[in-house]
């Protein structure tokens, strides 16, 4: 016959027993707890800082460079986008060749071989955006690979694997930045990846190295005295096409409403 | 059920466990669903470090202050100082053994890059001294009388 006393006493023990999860009870080594600290220890982040840029495209002539992407043919990871308002409410915007050879000219590319120029009094507003890609926290690009050859690499860089990619472009297609085309080589898709030879190693994106202004800045968001993460999250900055919930990973200072 | 219906059901089944058989030696042993899930984190791990393995070809102004540190001390004493040696002179990747010798980009249009005058009102451009290409000494290389390295007007050639 169990007594009162018993039974309550191998109840709440039993309880106890099982409500450790087995999680609880894995023994981890040391070297397993530091790569767990670590992976969760950086996530990359673009900084821009449209005041600073000047059109001079040596960023993109870098980028190109590094990644190999083919100079002449017209696709590029970044380029640079310039906005021209004029006090009559006009609005223009340009990126020829993807600013490959900078803006040297005040003359404003309208495509077919049409261009319009605005004159210096006639200008209300004008200024550079950089863009490259967001590295979104909820990819779509990532979402609709049918095959699993572009992913979200644990410090958060969206990467394509060249091996993998079967080429039939919905990520292209479902990217609302605009950041991916197929390489002309390769013939798989082809995308900024933050220059992750370059991270990895502790060295800058090759567009940020280059750019003479410091328009172009990368860090750890996740590290409290990284500068760049220090600004994102104690000044005002921007993000492109918040409406997307896409939650992008570069941000803008001085955005203006009219870049899209 | 008559033999002609059945016919292109073992087909059917036959290449299922064609495709089944073939499937574990085809999909490397790293391809799965990762940290991030299906949706955002199904993909080969090993893909990450081929991406890591990438060369470098942009090596950065201390690279070359190795060797040269008389032309980069020289260029920062000047507004200059702020460019890096390869956005002119290329990409050192594996320099002095390869390339040995670096092709200079001394063209005008280089130089218009920044110093074409756009007065663009927040924007770093207007800031910028600046020239109008069609009319100061069209169709010469600044190079003739500018020297990059030494930008003020009286490192004149």
């Amino acid at each position: 016959m169990i007594s009162r006393r018993d039974l309550l006493k191998n109840t709440a023990k039993a309880v106890a027993g099982i409500s450790v999860p087995l999680a609880a009870l894995e023994i981890l080594t040391p070297a397993r707890v530091q790569a767990l600290k670590t992976d969760k220890a950086v996530r990359w982040a673009f900084l821009v800082d449209t005041y600073k840029c000047v059109g001079c495209g040596l960023c993109v002539k870098a980028c190109k460079n590094e990644n190999e992407i083919p100079y002449d043919a017209n696709v590029t990871r970044t380029w640079v986008e310039r906005y021209v308002l004029t006090k009559d409410g006009r609005f223009f915007a340009d990126s020829p060749k993807g600013a490959r050879d900078g803006f040297i000219s005040s003359k404003i590319d309208l495509g077919k071989g049409n261009y319009q120029d605005i004159k210096q009094e006639e200008i209300k507003k004008a200024f550079f955006v950089p863009k490259l890609c967001n590295q979104c926290e909820n990819p779509p690009c990532v979402q609709v690979c049918p095959v699993g050859a572009t992913y979200q690499a644990p410090d958060g860089v969206v990467l394509v694997d060249r091996t993998w990619c079967i080429g039939c472009g919905y990520c292209i297609m479902a990217c609302p930045y605009g950041v991916r085309f197929f390489h002309p080589v390769h013939h798989t898709a082809e995308k900024c990846n933050f220059c992750y030879h370059r991270i990895t190693k502790g060295m800058k994106s090759a567009c940020v190295q280059a750019c003479p202004f410091g328009a172009r800045q990368i860090g750890n968001i996740k590290d409290p005295n990284d500068p760049v993460a220090k600004t994102i999250t104690t000044e005002r900055v921007g993000i492109l096409k918040s409406e997307y919930g896409t939650k992008p990973q570069v941000y803008y200072i001085g955005l203006d409403e009219e870049v899209r | 059920m008559k033999n002609h219906v059945l016919r292109p059901l073992f087909v059917v089944v036959g290449l299922v466990v064609i495709v089944l058989l073939i499937r574990p030696f085809y999909v490397p042993k790293d391809f799965g669903v990762h940290e991030r899930g299906y949706m955002y984190g199904w993909y080969r791990e090993g893909n990450i470090e081929d991406w890591k393995k990438v060369t470098v070809k942009y090596q950065g102004k201390e690279y070359c202050k190795a060797c040269h540190e008389d032309k980069v001390n020289t260029t920062d004493r000047t507004p200059h100082a702020i460019i890096q040696c390869e956005n002119c002179h290329g990409p050192a990747m594996e320099h002095p053994s390869d390339p040995p010798k670096l092709a200079i980009d001394k063209s005008r249009e280089q130089c218009l890059r920044c110093h074409s005058k756009l007065v663009y009102p927040s924007s770093g451009r207007a800031k910028l001294r600046g020239i109008d290409p069609e009319n100061h000494n069209p169709g010469i290389e600044c190079v003739m009388c500018h020297n990059p390295h030494k930008p003020s007007l009286e490192g004149l050639k």
